[in-house]
């Protein structure tokens, strides 16, 4: 069996624009709708996929949405409410994400699924307090272009006012972010623990195996 | 110290533990469907295989139009290119597929039960949040990414760390009229849509007990909706009889072996939750959803509510939101609200029980509106055919539909115009779920059923008797 690594880009230290998203419960469905899901994310216009309901009006026009407004286009950090990616499991969400180049999302919550999928696309998901991220995303509303540091090795953000936010994050998912590891290549360095397991389950519980 | 019933069955998973808790679990069973091309691009790009094909079980639903029969039926383009590529999948790599011809086919979730593929003890994941549905019959089963999607089927195996436990126990017994779904959207509108994130949710309780394999079903296909990635029943003698003779169950000597350990999985008298909730069934009403999230549930019989009187801003500001996205007001009493449209069927409801019960209401009255009537299974098609059921909803002016997951991710054709009402069965009222600019409210089906044939929202206990 190939042990092939297709290798993401490794999250070290990241800075951008910060985006404000001032939706509570922001579920997977806004940020991409279904519609789009059969889409390669090749598409060219996959950038624009990304909370497109929200952004754009039936004919393509924008709608009066802070990712369209000068100083957060250009937007690489966003700043969300609670409960971020909630919903559907879409992994397409972070794809949607990464296509426009945000390789950081900080929020109170996030749903459990979205969380894991922004990890394996090389997408940092920061949990901070709730006042912190309504400070947060206070200063980017008054301070349109503002932006944010993250950095991972000492698990700090750094806010537009130089202030310094300490997260946590499990020791595997930083592990994962900071060398883009493909984790099929890690898992079947443990190959044989998994053929001896799989050997001694299905003796144990043969009425697991598939019957037919 | 004792265990949970969720901790009994991981604890027989664990392959490897790493010092940080993370472990490797092993997965018995993988359900996928037609939206996860993806992960067999990339599996095949990476020179990976399926490590083992017997434990794969693929079927089409999402793309799957409910007025084809056959691939030829769907018009070119990506849903066909989807449901195709699955089966070419299916193909190469040699597990199991029921094509749209196979009576077996219909929505994953209610295929992996109905075929025994689902069993008491397990392990199960899917590439799709419903795939909690699955823990109604005492398994583990969550959904997950197409990443994650990749790697079980390269590995047979994912890690993993083991969620905090919460008990939700339901004591007392449902009223009439008042069902599995009834009781989900009221234990949502309690817990909040993200009060189960980072637990697994155990359901207990009297009014659990009484629930029978579907309204199990029903309720943890919506665990996800208050934010648990798993939610799980103890497997019971209904359980047991509810397997027992599936085509993939085991027989003879194994399936009493596995009657035997199934006997034990119950969470222990001294087993610790991290959180507990407790419920009256007595209390709980037919239940609507008002707003943009499943959390937004009322007893019927309530009025919208009035923002002004919500005291934390950010709920007030959400409930604003979708008050104004609803197109709804403060006051409004749910039976002054009318629907466009109405959709009976999705992985929340759409077994046969589902389809009995909106038959009940539906029997010699006449749909008001569009109904759109989809069963979750060709064998749910074929049960409910030979109860006369299909007769009851065509009489009744609905359509009768073919298998899939239809107008509740709305990605098959089966979709609202911009600013439609609808009361639907499915487990998502998020804005734009089935249509851009569309409006949902999530009911039961008798609660569905009967806005059919009057129009509006109205208390099912309240119709009377059929025609």
């Amino acid at each position: 069996m190939s042990t092939s690594q297709k290798k993401l880009q490794p999250f070290t230290t990241f800075a951008g624009v910060g985006v404000p998203i001032d939706i509570p419960n922001c579920d997977t469905d806004q940020i991409i709708p279904a519609r789009f899901l059969r889409r390669a994310v090749e598409d060219p216009d996959y950038a624009r996929f990304l909370l497109h309901d929200l952004r754009f009006n039936e004919d393509g026009s924008e709608k009066d949405f802070v990712f369209n407004r000068p100083g957060y286009r250009e937007g690489k950090i966003f700043v969300a409410d609670i409960n971020w990616g909630c919903g559907s499991s879409r992994e397409n969400a972070a794809n949607a994400l990464d296509a426009n180049g945000i390789r950081c999302v900080i929020a109170p919550s996030f749903g459990d699924i979205h969380y894991t999928n922004c990890i394996k696309n090389g997408i940092l998901p920061v949990r901070l307090p709730a006042e912190d991220c309504a400070r947060l995303r206070a200063q980017l509303r008054e301070s349109p272009g503002a932006e944010l540091a993250v950095d991972l090795e000492s698990q700090s953000v750094t806010g537009p006012d130089q202030q310094n936010y300490a997260f946590e994050i499990k020791p595997f998912d930083k592990q994962r972010l900071m060398q883009g590891l493909d984790e099929v290549g890690l898992t079947l360095e443990f190959d044989n623990q998994i053929k001896n397991f799989a050997k001694d389950y299905s003796r144990r519980f043969a009425w697991a195996s598939v019957s037919r | 110290m004792g265990k949970t019933l969720f901790e009994k069955i991981w604890d027989q998973h664990v392959i490897v533990e790493r010092e940080d808790g993370d472990v490797l679990l092993y997965i018995d069973r993988h359900l996928t469907h037609d939206m996860h091309f993806r992960a067999f691009r990339t599996l095949t790009a990476n020179g990976q295989t399926l490590r083992e094909p017997d434990k794969l079980f693929g079927v089409p639903d999402h793309s799957v139009p409910t007025t084809a029969k056959t691939v030829a039926d769907i018009p070119p383009g990506e849903m066909r290119e989807a449901v195709e590529g699955l089966a070419e999948a299916a193909e190469k790599l040699g597990f199991t597929h029921y094509s749209m011809t196979d009576d077996r086919h219909g929505i994953v979730h209610v295929v992996g039960p109905e075929q025994g593929i689902t069993l008491p003890g397990l392990t199960l994941v899917c590439g799709d949040s419903h795939t909690s549905t699955h823990g109604a019959l005492g398994c583990i089963a969550f959904g997950i990414g197409t990443t994650e999607v990749q790697h079980v089927m390269a590995t047979q195996a994912l890690w993993q760390r083991k969620p905090q436990m919460m008990r939700i126990t339901v004591t007392g017994e449902l009223g009439f009229g008042v069902t599995g779904k009834d009781l989900i959207l009221a234990i949502i509108a309690k817990i909040g849509t993200a009060g189960g994130t980072g637990y697994a949710i155990e359901f207990a309780g009297s009014a659990i007990d009484a629930l029978s394999m579907e309204g199990r079903m029903t309720l943890c296909n919506m665990a996800i909706e208050a934010g648990a990635r798993s939610g799980i029943i103890a497997p019971d003698d209904k359980t047991i009889a509810y397997c027992k003779g599936r085509p993939h169950a085991p027989t003879g000597q194994a399936w009493d072996q596995a009657v035997a350990y199934w006997q034990t999985l119950h969470s222990d008298p001294d087993a610790v939750f991290d959180a507990e909730v407790t419920l009256d069934g007595n209390e709980i009403a037919p239940m609507v959803t008002w707003g943009n999230s499943p959390q937004w549930a009322l007893p019927v019989t309530a009025v919208i509510p009035d923002p002004a009187q919500e005291a934390d801003p950010l709920l007030r500001a959400e409930m604003e939101a979708s008050i104004d996205y609803m197109k709804l007001a403060p006051g409004m009493a749910f039976s002054d609200i009318s629907v466009d449209t109405v959709f009976i069927g999705a992985c929340t409801n759409s077994r046969i029980e589902d389809m009995r019960a909106a038959a009940a209401v539906a029997k010699g009255r006449q749909a008001k509106v569009r109904t759109l009537v989809v069963p979750g299974s060709g064998l749910v098609k074929k049960q409910a055919e030979a109860e006369g059921l299909d007769r009851i909803f065509i009489d009744a002016g609905m359509e009768w539909l073919e298998p899939g997951c239809s107008m509740c991710i709305a990605v098959n054709g089966d979709m609202l115009q911009p600013g439609q009402r609808s009361a639907s069965t499915s487990n998502r009222n998020f804005r734009g779920r089935q249509g851009p600019g569309s409006r949902t409210h999530l009911v039961s089906p008798a609660m569905a059923a009967a806005a059919a044939v009057t129009g509006h929202f109205i208390d099912v206990r309240t119709l009377g008797p059929s025609q």
